[in-house]
């Protein structure tokens, strides 16, 4: 089992968050942690990621974006940062923290171990 | 010592001859230009998009100053030689400037020919040919309205466009009945002159100019059928004749023009000729591209090099209107010996003939839609025989092997040395290496690496398409009309129209019968297919909050920090204690960090938290206060002045006015923002003149001004009309809001709107026509009914609440 894979916790912390309905298609809401918030996405076929709310550029709130594919435009400066891993979409650089998410029965489990290989400032 | 080279004529032609040369033989000379003009040298051809205010003098300039500098050049400008003598080997300039020469090269263009009837040295009466003429018109355009062009060919026709693109009455003269006769056949010419009618241009075809006349400066122009017309502007542009009496003087041989050879030397060895002024087996040029053939020959001359001979040039013609498409090329009117191949679709405006001699295309004009003019181009000049395709060839290259991917396919197909840019000669091959070896990727690379679609701009489609097909994948496809964006080859007209054809309700129904070509578009198309729909669909199409800017979601704009700043309205400007108690009220009570009076006449509170919003909303909406759009792609604020009810110099009451106005159109969802203001009186405090809709109150009325912009680039309004009623002027803002609102593209503003489609056609719609425009106001009226209620009111009530609640609160 990789520590990395998103949707496994390495720590088993999972924390259940909501329901799948409670986000839109497209769209994301906030999960307060006290670690800081974590965005959780929804996309058009209800895949479901989460990420460190702060975009890599310069910190814009991620889950107040435009999301399309799988992945979401800031909203400040509009970087795109792609959803599975938390990458900026070239040419821009830098990445966003990545967290474990799975959906079970409608409902959405997160994980507060951010994956590796993104800062998770 | 190195040999000295001395130039006489700075303009494109001298000019393109010392690039070439320093760019073969940087060192061989100490190189010395004279010229007339006091600038360094500019694209004379973009002189047309100056005139109509598409392009500046700055950014027209090739060669500025600083680069003479760089090259080691000693730049005389603003000095005309008067003098060479060829015993003692020098150039006299009238201020009696004299430099030596070993080697000499004439580039003095040529002049406009001024007709011989009385008046023609009348104050007013001018030729289009350089900067200062430019000047002229402009400095004329603003406070003179009638302008008579002499002249219906290639650069009488431009100046015309440029005349009337500045506000100005516009007549063209022409000797013959038909527009551009030696670049047009009649249907061609006929549909040229509709759609420049259509434009607002006159025309008195068949009519010879007799005199011009007039006390101090020109009033009238006389014609020979005893007719006459005002003016106060006169341009001739009958024609050009190459400058040659300086040569003449010296001595050197000259006919038309100054006779040249091969090797593009005059009778005298040791002095070459390039450019307009020249005679080069008989024939003299007017375009720039035989001039820059003949650049590089005789660079590689005055390099030593010896190579290269000059044999003449096939010329194609284009006409710089915008809008307007034409191409033109060789023998397009044939004789008993040649056939005619003829395509017209006069519904869709498209006019295509070729002529064929032997299987051999002779020439070709075409109107309309002229992608195909370099694939016609290059098989006449290559003599390519055609019987394999004869009977589709009208309908273009992409019809050829493939069943129609269009344009992308098309220069797929353009053998490595077809010719893309006319101007300056660069074929596909040039511009594909290009590309691929010094990893290319914009329109603006490409012009810096190769030159190509740098002087007319009349081939960027093609370098598009080249650059799409090269570049491949996200690199837009369509080289006339660019996509809406990557996800799309559609345009935003197109995606317009389809929306209204086919009832397309929602964004997902956009993108699925248009065929999106990714699963949920992006950021750029969603917004705008969104706001599509509700402008076409007031009262049924599905808004899609997520295709919407978080601004536009949330009803407040977002801070560099991720709080929110909330702007509530005060209509017209104006505000009253009890609503500046409930806004002190709420800063206090939330904490507000920054208080701020807006550059919009209102109040802004920064900082705000987004959980707290719905309930400031509420707090303000017990006041009385609404959303103030601050946020929105939509009607924004409307600035007033007190006006009459205080003000000595009043003349209306701007500030009910602006409050009315603003009654009438907020809510409504725009393209771009859009701001409104009225001012009492021309002194103009409220700053009408820089807004979207500007009204200017006077003793008899009330001044309509459109398309004005501060921001970015400043851009005063125009005037629309004058109106009488203040009933009148707010139907002529909804009129003119609606239009707007159905015709732009998303993101555009007024101000490059208005440039784009002109205000004739504004005008056309919104003043001329009464039933069209009452038509526009009662859409706009209809829509509004869907459009004003109150976003706060909806969220302080509960709406949306996901917006404003996090998913969940851990710890
Ligand atoms: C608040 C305000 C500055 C202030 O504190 O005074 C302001 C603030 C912003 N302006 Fe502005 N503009 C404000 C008046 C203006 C004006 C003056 C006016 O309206 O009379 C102009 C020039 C006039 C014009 O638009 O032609 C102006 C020209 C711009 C532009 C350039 C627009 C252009 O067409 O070039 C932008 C950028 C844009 O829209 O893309 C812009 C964009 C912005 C944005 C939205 C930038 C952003 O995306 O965050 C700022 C939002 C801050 C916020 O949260 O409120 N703002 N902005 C003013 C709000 C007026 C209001 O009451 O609604
Ligand atoms: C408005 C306009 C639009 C045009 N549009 C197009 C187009 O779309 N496509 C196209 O191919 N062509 C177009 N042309 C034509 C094109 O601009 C000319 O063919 C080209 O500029 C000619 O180059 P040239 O160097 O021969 O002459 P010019 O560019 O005219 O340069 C000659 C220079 O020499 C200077 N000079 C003359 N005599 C002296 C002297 N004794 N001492 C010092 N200096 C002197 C002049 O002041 C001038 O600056 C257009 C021309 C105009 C005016
Ligand atoms: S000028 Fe406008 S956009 Fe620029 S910082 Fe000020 S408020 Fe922001
Ligand atoms: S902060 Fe996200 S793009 Fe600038």
């Amino acid at each position: 089992m990789q520590a990395s894979n998103k949707n496994v916790s390495a720590a088993g912390d999972w924390v259940e968050v909501g329901k799948l309905d409670d986000i839109p298609q497209l769209g994301a809401r906030v999960v307060r942690a006290s670690g800081g918030d974590i965005a959780v996405f929804r996309t058009a076929d209800d895949e479901v990621f989460a990420l460190r709310d702060k975009c890599p550029h310069k910190g814009g709130p991620l889950s107040q974006g435009i999301v399309h594919g799988k992945r979401v435009a800031c909203p400040l400066h509009d970087w795109k940062i792609q959803l599975d891993s938390g990458e900026a979409v070239a040419p821009d650089e830098g990445c966003a923290a990545s967290f474990p998410v799975r959906v079970e029965d409608g409902t959405i489990y997160l994980s507060l171990t951010p994956n590796e290989g993104c800062p998770n400032k | 010592m190195k040999e000295k080279l001395v130039v006489i004529g700075n303009g494109m032609a001298g000019m393109r001859t010392v690039e070439e040369l320093l760019k073969i033989a940087p060192d061989l000379y100490d190189i010395t230009v004279f010229g007339a003009e006091p600038y360094g040298n500019y694209n004379r051809i973009m002189l047309s998009p100056v005139l109509a205010g598409e392009k500046t003098i700055d950014e027209i300039m090739l060669n500025d100053e600083q680069w003479y500098v760089d090259n080691g050049i000693t730049l005389h400008k603003g000095k005309e030689v008067v003098e060479i003598n060829r015993a003692r080997r020098e150039v006299i300039a009238a201020d009696g400037t004299t430099e030596s020469y070993d080697r000499l090269l004439l580039a003095t263009g040529s002049l406009p020919f001024i007709l011989p009837i009385p008046g023609n040295d009348l104050e007013g009466v001018i030729g289009f040919r350089d900067i200062h003429d430019v000047d002229k018109m402009l400095e004329a355009a603003k406070d003179k309205k009638h302008a008579v062009v002499i002249g219906g060919g290639l650069l009488g026709l431009e100046a015309a466009n440029g005349l009337k693109e500045q506000g100005m009455s516009v007549t063209v003269v022409h000797l013959m009945d038909t527009l551009m006769e030696r670049q047009l056949d009649r249907p061609a010419a006929e549909m040229l002159k509709k759609s420049l009618e259509e434009r607002g241009l006159h025309f008195l075809m068949g009519t010879e100019t007799s005199a011009i006349v007039g006390k101090d400066s020109v009033e009238k122009v006389h014609f020979k059928d005893g007719s006459e017309i005002y003016a106060d502007l006169v341009v001739m542009a009958v024609g050009i004749r190459p400058n040659i009496e300086l040569a003449k003087r010296a001595g050197i041989h000259c006919e038309r023009g100054i006779v040249v050879n091969d090797t593009l030397q005059t009778f005298d060895a040791r002095i070459y000729a390039v450019g307009e002024c020249v005679q080069h087996r008989g024939v003299t040029y007017g375009l720039v591209a035989p001039l820059f053939e003949m650049a590089k020959v005789c660079a590689n001359h005055l390099a030593q090099y010896g190579i290269g001979r000059y044999e003449g040039s096939v010329t194609s013609t284009k006409l710089k209107v915008t809008g307007i498409d034409l191409f033109s090329a060789g023998d397009f009117i044939g004789d008993e010996n040649t056939e005619e191949l003829v395509f017209q679709d006069a519904a869709r405006g498209v006019y295509r003939k070729i002529v064929v001699q032997d299987n051999r295309i002779k020439g070709a004009v075409m109107y309309g839609d002229t992608i195909d003019g370099t694939w016609y181009f290059d098989l006449m000049r290559d003599e390519t025989d055609i019987t394999d395709f004869r009977d589709s060839i009208l309908f273009g290259q992409a019809h050829l092997g493939d069943s129609g991917h269009g344009d992308d396919n098309r220069v797929a197909a353009m053998s490595d040395s077809a010719e893309i840019c006319g101007c300056n000669g660069v074929c596909k091959g040039d511009i594909v290496k290009a590309i691929t070896e010094k990893k290319l990727f914009t329109l603006e690379d490409v012009r810096a690496h190769t030159k190509a679609s740098s002087s007319c701009g009349s081939c960027t489609g093609l370098v598009e398409a080249l650059l799409a097909h090269t570049v491949g994948g996200d690199y837009s496809t369509a080289p006339h009309l660019k996509p809406l964006c990557p996800c799309t080859e559609h345009t935003h007209d197109d995606v317009r129209a389809t929306i209204k054809r086919e009832q397309l309700k929602s964004v997902r129904a956009v993108m699925d019968f248009m065929e999106w070509k990714t699963p949920d578009g992006c950021s750029k198309c969603r917004p705008a297919l969104n706001y599509y729909v509700l402008c076409a669909f007031p009262e049924a199409h599905t808004d899609h909050a997520q295709s919407r800017f978080i601004n536009e979601r949330v009803h407040a704009n977002i801070q560099k920090d991720g709080t929110y700043s909330v702007i509530p309205r005060m209509w017209g400007g104006g505000t009253t204690p009890q609503e500046l108690r409930a806004i002190a009220e709420v800063a206090e009570k939330y904490k507000v960090k920054t208080v701020h009076v807006t550059g919009g006449q209102r109040i802004a509170l920064y900082g705000l938290k987004k959980e707290e919003l719905p309930g400031i909303w509420r707090e303000l909406n017990q006041a009385g206060l609404v959303s103030g759009h601050a946020y929105g792609k939509a009607l924004r604020t409307v600035k007033t002045c007190v006006g009459k009810e205080w003000c000595r110099f009043g003349t209306q009451d701007s500030t009910q006015l602006g409050i009315d106005l603003e009654k009438l159109t907020w809510g409504s969802w725009t393209p771009h923002k859009f701001k409104m203001a009225a001012s009492g009186c021309p002194r103009n405090c409220a700053e009408a003149t820089i807004k979207d809709f500007g009204v200017v109150c006077v003793d008899s009325g009330y001044e309509l001004h459109i398309g004005g912009n501060g921001g970015v680039k400043v851009r005063a309004t125009d005037l629309l009309c004058n109106v009488a009623t203040a009933e009148e002027v707010l139907e002529y803002a909804a009129a003119f809001m609606q239009l707007y609102r159905e015709e732009a593209h998303y993101l555009e503003r007024t101000a490059p709107w208005v440039e784009r489609v002109g205000l004739t056609y504004i005008k056309e719609r919104i003043v001329e026509d009464d039933k069209a425009r009452r038509e526009y106001a009662e859409r706009f009226r209809e829509s509004q009914k869907y459009a004003q209620t109150d976003p706060w009111a909806e969220r302080a009530e509960g709406a949306d609440q996901h917006e404003f609640t996090p998913l969940k609160v851990i710890g």
